[in-house]
């Protein structure tokens, strides 16, 4: 167990209300690199996700069993309280989601919760920077965020994720719901982002994993046939470029040649 | 393309003037039961309208007739019969009560209403409470004013206090429920994303969920501030009415433009009768004015969301 | 380690997760706490309503017996309270109120959502909107002032002069009656039924409506067959919400219904209601007489919350079925 890992998972196991979504997950994440995750839909990639920053306990009837570690730490032990989990971790989410604020009340939400005393001003400008998005706010800072454009609310989003200093971010299929353009901008911002962060990512565009990440785990579905219950488990997880090239794995073979998702 | 532009086929039929299998006459039968059909229902939409625009109309030309500067400032005269003065009494007696109604109200009914939307899906506590919330939407004024009598009254008397509780206590479920329904149209995005930014839950509900619902919140408010403003019966029963501008709040009887319109209306005198209708037109504008601004906020909120 | 930069920025370090509450955690089984009282006062403020007003008005109860709801002979002075007559009086005008109420209601929904050009919807039904916030108060001046010579005594003579050999139209009129508060009663529960009248009907899918249209229905007819069956337990939900506003509707009937404490067949006879005695006769009240009033209060609420509960368990089993 190497402990530079940021997450060191074992045995992980996710049910909601009794029907089981994800089985068996052992995987690491690694600091400053991309991991992607993909898999057909259904496969359980966000409920994978959700566990790291326990914000499937929100979900009524959700149970995660195993163990989840953040720097040698379980987050999944008996007294750890997940609020100050999710403030170690960021997420950034399908459909951007900027309050109805203005863009700097945005960025500052989560220092300001967290009761950040030094200057937020700057530290809302260096989020927007890290974010790629300075440059094209920085004279309407007090506008509502909700006059952004898609792709301009989830770079914002990203800077109000990574304003609490987090050291991995979480994004679940974060460009699925924009343009081609505002894609390009956002995968381009996660290399820039890797250098300092860890970066897991949900997505279904396969192309998207091969260019954008370091490494990838394929997830799949198992069926149980007399029961028909359907759960999601780790098939492969490996360098993106073996995953892609020289996949261990039917299955995989089988997803990223395309001949099904 | 609604409803109403849809071509009314069995027209079609009758002017035809082909011999249809059916004959022309059930057509034609038909269609003038159509006509007479449409023809009630714009009857009873003159009906109600009429009444409204009748309403409007007096109180602007009798009200109009005996509103100036002397009615806005001054208090009612002792004498009834006495011509002048003005309702500032009842005026101020109403600013105030609904004033400290509404202090009472807001902040119980809004965190009621947060408990109901964010803790309360499939909680029994919550389900009684929302049932015993729509019951007392129910309930007549005039028994909040008794209520109000037989556990306050009695024990420290009339006076603005008592009032704005009655009053208080008919704007609670109002602002409860509203409420809750604007509470529970805050996107689920929201507040996910304030928790992975490690907000504990009453951070999220008040930095997020609330200010995100406060337009709608606000528009509850305004609609029962405006019911309040034009209860009589409570008031009745708990401030009493009085000629006198009042400012203690417990122990003295105090006025009220709806009980100043009663008692105008009650009044033999042509004087008194005169400052009813200009009572009734500085109330009917005071409840229109929230009404309209309710309305108002709720439609800019809808646009821009 | 968890990436710090040197500005100091929020202390978190990655180390023990372990037992540490954070910054302001412990606020939230608090707040819980005071949301869930907050809630609970609706709860406290109704079991006290029922509470003193029953208990101040059981001497009432005890010093009348039964006869508090069978006798009509109300005799304040003598110390008998016999609320029959006011029970009757509500009961009558809000029954006149929703005869003639419910019509107007539905037609003027089914006009706004039906008939009408989409030009004139939303003034229309702003305009009814609008006649929902006024005061009761403002109703009952104008309806003794203006509606009362212009309408309701034209209108009682004529019933008088035409029909009066029907019992319930029988004998002179001032016009302050039953169905002189009746009438104004309409007129101010028509908004309540017709806005939740209006939401009912906009539920009915436009798919069903066409497909009568498309097999040759007239308008009117595809209202009978299609738009009307379907909105049948709504609009029952609708009615019994405005019986519900009729019957505690309090000032715009003690300045129409004529305030006379009996009975009487004729709806345009003078009569009184359970609000409107209260109302007239609280502030001159001395002691055994406001207790009986308090007792006229909790008969009338009690009437009004099965009215309203039923209503709702009505339309549950509507909806059931």
């Amino acid at each position: 167990m190497n402990d530079d890992n940021v997450f060191s998972v074992k045995g992980l196991d996710v049910h909601y209300g009794g029907a089981p979504a994800l089985k068996g997950v052992d995987m690491e994440i690694g600091p400053r690199q991309i991991t992607a995750i993909i898999g057909p839909s259904g496969c359980g990639k966000s409920s994978l996700i959700r566990c790291f920053n326990r914000m499937n306990d929100l979900i009524p009837g959700a149970v995660v069993s195993g163990e989840v570690l953040y720097h040698g730490s379980d987050i999944y032990a008996a007294g750890v309280d997940p609020v100050v989990v999710r403030r170690h971790i960021g997420m950034v989410f399908q459909r951007p989601n900027p309050f109805p604020k203005s863009i700097y009340d945005n960025v500052a939400f989560g220092p300001r919760i967290n009761g950040f005393k030094g200057d937020l001003d700057e530290l809302v400008e260096r989020s927007l920077r890290r974010a790629a998005l300075w440059d094209e706010v920085q004279n309407k800072l007090k506008k509502s965020a909700l006059a952004l454009s898609g792709g301009q609310q989830q770079r914002l989003c990203i800077a109000r994720a990574i304003a609490v200093e987090p050291d991995v971010i979480l994004m679940d299929e974060p460009a699925s719901a924009l343009d081609p353009i505002a894609t390009v901008r956002i995968e381009d911002l996660m290399q820039e982002l890797k250098k300092e962060f860890a970066i897991v990512i949900v997505t279904h565009n396969m192309q998207q994993a091969a260019r954008v990440s370091d490494k990838t785990a394929f997830l799949y579905t198992e069926v149980d046939e007399e029961t028909s219950a359907r759960w999601g488990i780790l098939v492969e997880y490996d360098d993106t470029s073996r995953i892609f090239t020289k996949p261990t794995d039917t299955r995989t073979e089988d997803y990223v040649s395309g001949r099904f998702g | 393309m609604s409803a109403a532009d849809v071509p009314v086929p069995a027209e079609a039929g009758r002017t035809s003037g082909e011999v249809s299998v059916l004959g022309r006459r059930p057509a034609r039968r038909r269609v003038w039961t159509d006509r007479l059909a449409t023809a009630g229902l714009v009857a009873a939409v003159i009906m109600v309208l009429v009444p409204l625009g009748l309403i409007l109309f007096t109180i602007a030309r009798r009200g109009l007739a005996t509103i100036s500067w002397e009615f806005l400032t001054q208090p009612m005269p002792y004498s009834l019969r006495k011509e002048g003065g003005g309702l500032l009494n009842s005026a101020l007696g109403t600013f105030l009560m609904v004033g400290l109604a509404t202090v009472f109200s807001v902040p119980l009914g809004v965190l009621a209403a947060v408990y109901l939307a964010e803790y309360g899906k499939k909680n029994t506590l919550a389900g009684v409470i929302r049932f015993f919330t729509d019951v007392m939407t129910g309930v007549p004024s005039v028994f909040v004013g008794l209520f109000i009598y037989t556990a306050l009254v009695a024990q420290i008397g009339f006076g603005a206090l008592v009032g704005a509780i009655a009053l208080s206590i008919i704007m609670l479920p109002i602002i409860v429920r509203s409420s809750e329904e604007m509470l529970r149209l805050v996107p689920s995005e929201l507040k996910d994303a304030s928790y992975a930014l490690g907000a504990a839950k009453w951070q999220t509900v008040s930095k997020v969920v609330l200010p995100s619902a406060l337009p709608g919140i606000t528009t509850g408010v305004l609609l029962a501030v405006a019911r309040a403003a034009g209860e009589t019966a409570p008031l009745i029963l708990t401030a009493l009415g009085s000629f006198k501008i009042v400012t203690t709040l417990v122990g003295e009887p105090i006025s009220a433009l709806p009980l100043a319109i009663l008692s105008g209306a009650r009044n033999p005198f042509a004087a008194g009768q005169a400052r009813a209708w200009a009572g009734a037109l500085e109330l009917l504008v005071i409840v229109l004015v929230f009404t309209i601004l309710a309305r108002v906020i709720a439609s800019r909120s809808r646009i821009s969301s | 380690m968890a990436g710090r930069l040197a500005t100091g920025g929020p202390a978190l370090g990655a180390g023990p997760l372990l037992g540490r509450r954070g910054l302001g955690r412990n606020a939230d089984p608090l707040f819980a706490l005071l949301t869930a009282a907050a809630g609970s006062t609706v709860l406290v403020i109704l079991g006290f309503m029922i509470l003193t007003t029953t208990m101040t008005a059981l001497p009432a109860f005890q010093s009348q017996g039964i006869s508090f709801i069978t006798s009509t002979d109300w005799d304040p002075s003598a110390g008998r309270f016999g609320i029959l007559a006011f029970i009757y009086g509500t009961l009558v005008t809000s029954a006149i109120a929703v005869i003639l109420a419910v019509p107007l209601s539905l037609g003027v929904a089914l006009y706004v959502t039906e008939a009408a050009p989409r030009r004139l919807r939303s003034p229309i039904t702003y305009l009814v909107d609008l006649l929902a916030a006024v005061p009761s108060v403002i109703y009952g001046l104008w309806g003794v002032f203006v509606f009362l010579p212009l309408f309701l005594q034209p209108a009682s003579a004529f019933l008088g002069r035409f029909l009066g050999f029907v019992p319930i139209f029988a004998g002179p009129s001032s016009g302050l009656s039953y169905f002189g508060a009746g009438v104004v009663l309409a007129i101010m529960i028509v908004p309540i039924i017709t806005a939740l009248a209006r939401e009912i009907l906009l539920t009915v899918p436009t798919e069903d409506k066409y497909a009568a249209y498309a097999l040759g229905a007239t308008r009117w007819e595809m209202i009978r067959g299609v738009v009307l069956p379907r909105s049948r337990v709504g609009i029952v939900g609708a009615i019994m919400l405005g019986l519900g506003r009729a019957l505690g509707e309090t000032i715009a009937v003690a300045l129409l219904i004529g305030a006379r404490p009996q009975i009487s067949a004729s709806i345009v006879q003078p009569g009184y209601s359970m609000a409107a005695v209260i109302a007239n006769q609280f502030q001159e009240a001395t002691e055994p007489h406001i207790r009986a009033l308090v007792g006229v209060g909790v008969v009338l609420f009690g009437i009004t919350i099965l009215v309203n509960v039923g209503a709702r368990l009505i339309v549950m089993r509507m909806e059931r079925s």
